[in-house]
C-alpha cells in the first residue's frame, strides 16, 4: 500500500455536506451535563472543512449511522467506504477507530459497524497502532492538509 | 448457593495504559502484572497492601501481553508485541534477562510453561504456535513449530499433569498438540465458537477444558474415548455458558483449589461460575455464583485464581489497573 494520503478512489462520488451545527441556549448553559450525543461524534469525524475530500464528502461516515448512547458509554460507528473490500476501507476503520479513541473519554466503548472483523479485536487494532510506519499512515489520514 | 466477590485492594499498575496480564507466582506470595506500558511490575504483599517490589521496563520494546512464572517459581516469561519473548531469572531482589527467545515474524500473543518446566509453548498472530525445549544449563531451543491455525493464535495452556498443549485463535478454533516422534503435532480440532478464541483453562483434574469467545460463551470440552477403541482423540462440547456475558470474553480461570470458573469480560465485569455436583458429569450444568459487573471501568484483560490461597483472585483492566478480590462461595 502506497503512501497514505492519496487516495485509491480517483473520482469519488461527493456528497452534499450537512448543515454547519446551530448553538442553542442549552449548549450555552454551563451548569448542565453535557451529553455526549450523535452530531459530536460526527463532528469529532468530520474534519477541517477546508479540506476538500474531508471523510463526510466521500459519505465514510452519515451523520444518520452514528449512534451513541452516553448512559451506557457505547458509540456504534457505521462507515460505508466508497469501494468496499479495498485496503482503504481497512485504513480508514482503522483512523476511525483511532480517532475516536483519542477523543472519547477512556468509559466508551466503541463498535465499529463494518464488515472487518480486524478492526473489532482490540489486540490487533492496539499492536497496528503501535506500528510506527502503520500510525504515521493514520496520522496522515487524521489530519488536515497544511500546504 | 450465591456466592460474593469482595474487592480488597484496587491499584493503578500501569498509568496511562493497557493491563493486559496478571500472574501469580506459584508460591502465590507475588503478583506479575504487564502491559502497553512496555513494562512488568512484580508486586508483593506488605501488611495489608500491594506494593511494586521490582519494575523490567527494558525487556521490550512493545507492549508486553503476557508473563508466565515457571512451575519452580524462579524464572519469567514475558511475550511481547516486539515479536520476541523474554526469559528471566530471579535474583535475591531483583529479576536479570536470562535470554531472548527470537522467531515468531509478529505479535507474540501469549507464553506458557508446561508443568515439567522443560517446555515452554509461545504462539503467535503469525498463526503458529512454537514449542522450546529449556535444559540444565538454561539453553533454550525450539523444537517445534506447528501451523494448524489459518489464523492468529491468542492463547496456549498446557494439560495439568500430562504433556498435552491447547490453543485458541481467531480463526474460531482450539487445537490439541501432543508429540509423535520427537515432533509436536496437531491431534485434534474442536470447532463450535462462531467467533475468535481469546483464552483456554484446564480444569484442575485435567479432564476438561473451558473456552471462551468473542461470541459472548464459555464452552465446556470433554475428551471421548470413541467406543470403537481406536487412538484418535476427541473432544466434544458439553456445555456452553451463554447469555451470561454482554460482550467478548477476554479470559477465563479454572481454581485449582476450589474448581470455580473465573471470567473476565468486555462489558467490564467479573464472573465466578461453580459446577452443580448433583448433575451427570458428562453433561455437567454451571451457575453464575458471583458477578460484579463494574469491576472495572473498563474492559477486563485477565483473570488469575491465586494458587495457595483458596478464594484470592486476581484481575485487570484496560485502565491499567489491577484488583484482588476474595471469593466466598456461601455469603
Amino acid at each position: 500500500m502506497s503512501g497514505g494520503t492519496r487516495l485509491e478512489n480517483a473520482n469519488p462520488l461527493i456528497f452534499q455536506r450537512s448543515e454547519e451545527r446551530l448553538l442553542t441556549a442549552t449548549d450555552e448553559d454551563e451548569d448542565l451535563a453535557d451529553p455526549i450525543n450523535d452530531r459530536e461524534i460526527f463532528d469529532i469525524l468530520s474534519n477541517d472543512p477546508e479540506h476538500p475530500l474531508s471523510l463526510e464528502e466521500l459519505n465514510v461516515v452519515e451523520q444518520m449511522r452514528v449512534n451513541v448512547n452516553d448512559e451506557e458509554s457505547t458509540v456504534s460507528v457505521e462507515f460505508t467506504p466508497t469501494i468496499p473490500h479495498c485496503s482503504m476501507a481497512t485504513l480508514i476503520g482503522l483512523s476511525i477507530k483511532a480517532k475516536l479513541l483519542r477523543s472519547l473519554p477512556d468509559r466508551f466503548k466503541v463498535i465499529l459497524v463494518s464488515i472487518n472483523k480486524q478492526l473489532a479485536d482490540k489486540e490487533r487494532v492496539a499492536a497496528a497502532l503501535e506500528n510506527s510506519q502503520l500510525l504515521e499512515v493514520v496520522n496522515q489520514c487524521l489530519s488536515t492538509r497544511t500546504m | 448457593m450465591k456466592g460474593a466477590l469482595e474487592l480488597l485492594q484496587r491499584v493503578s499498575a500501569h498509568p496511562d495504559a493497557r493491563c493486559w496480564c496478571v500472574a501469580w507466582s506459584p508460591s502465590g506470595t507475588w503478583l506479575a502484572s504487564c502491559g502497553g506500558d512496555r513494562a512488568i511490575r512484580i508486586w508483593g504483599k506488605e501488611g495489608d497492601s500491594w506494593e511494586c517490589k521490582c519494575v523490567l521496563d527494558d525487556g521490550h520494546q512493545r507492549t508486553v501481553r503476557t508473563v508466565a512464572w515457571s512451575p519452580c517459581g524462579k524464572y519469567l516469561a514475558s511475550a511481547s508485541f516486539d515479536a520476541t519473548t523474554c526469559i528471566w531469572k530471579k535474583t535475591n531482589d531483583d529479576f536479570e534477562s536470562l535470554t531472548v527467545l527470537e522467531g515468531h515474524e509478529n505479535e507474540v500473543k501469549c507464553v506458557a510453561w508446561a508443568p515439567s518446566g522443560n517446555l515452554l509453548a509461545t504462539c503467535s498472530r503469525d498463526k503458529s504456535v512454537w514449542i522450546w525445549e529449556v535444559d540444565e544449563e538454561d539453553e533454550y531451543e525450539c523444537v517445534s513449530v506447528v501451523n494448524s491455525h489459518t489464523q492468529d493464535v491468542k492463547h496456549v495452556v498446557w494439560h495439568p499433569t500430562q504433556e498435552l498443549l491447547a490453543s485458541a485463535s481467531y480463526d474460531n478454533k482450539v487445537c490439541i498438540y501432543k508429540e509423535e516422534d520427537d515432533d509436536w503435532e496437531c491431534r485434534a480440532t474442536l470447532e463450535g465458537h462462531e467467533s475468535t478464541v481469546w483464552s483456554l483453562a484446564f480444569d484442575p483434574e485435567g479432564q476438561r477444558l473451558a473456552s471462551c469467545s468473542d461470541d459472548r460463551t464459555v464452552k465446556i470440552w470433554k475428551e471421548s474415548t470413541p467406543a470403537d477403541g481406536s487412538s484418535d482423540e476427541s473432544w466434544k462440547c458439553v456445555c456452553t455458558l451463554s447469555g451470561f456475558h454482554g460482550r467478548t470474553v477476554y479470559d477465563v480461570a479454572w481454581c485449582r483449589l476450589t474448581g470455580a470458573l473465573a471470567t473476565a469480560c468486555g462489558d467490564d465485569g467479573v464472573r465466578v461460575f461453580k459446577e452443580d455436583p448433583t448433575v451427570d458429569p458428562e453433561q455437567p450444568v454451571f451457575f453464575m455464583s458471583a458477578h460484579v459487573p463494574k469491576a472495572h471501568g473498563q474492559d477486563v484483560n485477565c483473570v488469575s485464581w491465586n494458587p495457595k490461597e483458596a478464594g484470592l483472585l486476581a484481575t485487570c483492566s484496560d485502565n491499567g489497573e489491577f484488583a484482588i478480590w476474595k471469593y466466598n462461595s456461601d455469603s
